[in-house]
């Protein structure tokens, strides 16, 4: 009984002993000489665990009585976390190397976090919810104030700790309150009691609570706070790691609450989701128009996408799921190249942030602007790229679920978004001529990241790389 | 006779409490971290309460586990504030503010 469970849970236990061997080796050896090789091994073990995960899984397995739930959706979630904090720790590694900021500890800490974003897609019950989201958001705070010398980044650390722990508070009472009025901390008996229309007051308390605290982790607004300043603060490759994997862990772990544990109920939230994407995106879309450093926009930029993605929330089907999925896979893969370009902006070997550095800079780099002109179109929607695709689907989801005024929204807002990104292609192709140019070379691995991203914006409208039926099958075993 | 009833009243309260410690406070980021310690408690006080009410143990391991994690959760947030300190000189929240947001 127990082998099986241990059985199931195999790669998390992997991830967390390699975290703990690579940490004790490290400390007992040569430290921080080691940061580059745990970097590489760390998103070696990664893409190995992600092909591993998504080449043999099948079917449905449960561990330790419900706790933990091995389906169809969670690999999807796991394999999509993976690839994404492997591409992350690959990129970040020159640039930290330069900065003198490659500890050993870093790659340990992202890969403690993955384990915890694997448990919290795979969570089946409260208290395996809790403990994942916990184990994701500890690493996370610690790996925001890296530069311990930096006041900026300590400050990110601090604040995202503070309204991080606010965020957990409340997700906390609200899964005691669930406790008390189902009975049961299990996602699968909670379900059986929260039948559509004759919800408890309690549990619904609960229920408010708990989306509450996940609004944080997803920066849905109106708890979005944070999200500016913990991305400009943070060092860049710790923004691109915040921008994407812990993004997709924290919106399958939306999905599954809501999905597993209150699937009965799904008029009861289904407004509650809508109006946090409505407000998202409308947020997201408007207060990046007057931000002139592009780690903060990209802030911004995230808080508009989750609005999209929640839109397929709201819909509280199997579609909307299936288009929630392929949004984040699409988001993750433009923000992995959108990040790769700006961890490239440097002048002299000291990174710029400013957006109007970019001046002109299709001249000097012709071949990186084109990439980020495509990224750029991509994020903001324009159709022939994939990001389009991406907000077709939820768009269509939030309609087919009767949601019409969600959608159109959504269309509303992405126009008004469209133009803090196509105010950077402007600077880089229209923009004034200026005297300091941005360094050509460098980057190693990054220009690599840049081009493959942009390419799959492009090739990725022929069908997708899969992506849409491995999504719909993820759909098919949470929704049932 | 104390009912399961006062024993929410109790905790909501302290929660609310906690909660108005984060925003009100103006003064010092350790008085936010006992804040949120007070928050945590509150929910135990919950668990602790809703499973001696059910009969049912699972809240009461719920409990041992939230200890723990915030535990764990006020070790890091000193850690940062201390380093916060270092760079900065002062924890008082108002100068919590190189980033404006």
């Amino acid at each position: 009984m127990i082998a099986e469970d241990l059985n199931i849970i195999l790669p998390e236990i992997i991830l967390s002993a390699f975290a703990l061997v690579g940490l004790l080796v490290a400390v007992y050896t040569t430290k921080d000489k080691m940061g580059g090789l745990l970097v590489w091994a760390t998103a070696g073990i990664f893409v190995v665990l992600a092909a591993w995960i998504g080449m043999t899984g099948e079917g449905t397995r449960i561990a330790f009585n419900g706790m933990f739930i091995e389906d169809g959706f969670a690999r999807f979630a796991k394999v999509t976390i993976l690839l994404s904090a492997a591409c992350v720790l690959v990129m970040s590694e020159n640039y930290m190397r330069t900065r003198g900021l490659l500890r050993f500890e870093y790659p340990m800490l992202v890969a403690l976090a993955a384990v915890g974003m694997m448990m919290m897609v795979s969570a089946g019950d409260l208290m395996a919810l809790y403990m994942g989201l916990e184990l994701q958001s500890l690493a996370l705070y610690v790996v925001a104030s890296l530069r311990r010398d930096s006041v900026r980044s300590t400050e990110a650390g601090l604040k995202y700790f503070v309204l991080g722990a606010l965020s957990s508070g409340l997700l906390l009472y609200g899964a005691s309150l669930v406790y008390g009025y189902a009975g049961t901390t299990l996602f699968s008996g909670i379900i059986t009691t929260a039948q559509g229309g004759d919800t408890s007051l309690g549990l619904l308390f609960g229920l408010v609570f708990l989306i509450a605290g996940l609004a944080f982790k997803v920066s849905a607004v109106p708890f979005h706070m944070w999200t500016p300043d913990v991305y400009e603060g943070s060092p860049t490759p710790v923004t691109a790691f915040f921008a994407t994997a812990p993004k997709v862990a924290a919106m399958a772990l939306f999905a599954r609450v809501l999905h597993d544990a209150f699937g009965n109920a799904v008029s009861d939230w289904s407004q509650i989701i809508a109006l946090l994407s409505v407000l998202s995106m409308f947020l997201g879309a408007v207060a990046a128009i007057g931000q002139t450093d592009i780690k903060r926009l990209m802030a911004f930029s995230s808080i508009a996408h989750m609005g999209y993605a929640l839109m397929g929330l709201a819909a509280g089907t199997a579609f909307g799921v299936q288009a929630m999925l392929v949004y984040m896979a699409i988001y993750v893969t433009m923000n992995v190249g959108t990040f790769a370009f700006i961890l490239m902006m440097q002048r002299d070997g000291a990174p710029v942030t400013d957006i109007r550095a970019l001046n002109m800079y299709a001249k000097q780099n012709p071949g990186r602007a084109l990439s980020m002109l495509v990224l750029l179109f991509s994020l903001a929607g324009v159709p022939p790229m994939l990001g389009f695709f991406g907000k077709l689907y939820v768009l269509r989801a939030a309609y087919d679920a009767g949601l019409a005024w969600l959608a159109i929204a959504g269309v509303i807002a992405s126009v008004i978004g469209a133009y803090y990104y196509l105010r950077i292609v402007f600077y880089m192709y229209f923009g004034e001529e200026q005297s300091e140019q941005m360094d050509r070379t460098g980057g190693g691995v990054l220009p690599v990241f840049l081009t493959a991203s942009a390419l799959i914006m492009v090739l990725g409208i022929i069908n997708m790389f899969g992506v849409e039926g491995a999504a719909q099958a993820a759909a098919g075993a949470l929704v049932n | 006779m104390i009912g399961l009833e006062h024993y929410l009243t109790v905790a909501a309260t302290l929660f609310v409490i906690g909660i108005f410690g984060l925003f009100l406070n103006r003064k010092n980021v350790i008085i936010l971290l006992m804040s949120i310690e007070l928050m945590l408690l509150a929910v135990n006080i919950n668990l602790v309460a809703f499973s001696s009410f059910l009969g049912d143990m699972v809240g009461q391991v719920f409990t041992l586990f939230v200890l723990t994690v915030a535990a764990a959760e006020a070790a890091i947030g000193l850690a940062i504030l201390v380093c916060f300190f270092r760079n900065r000189g002062t924890i008082a929240v108002e100068d919590v503010n190189v980033m404006k947001g």
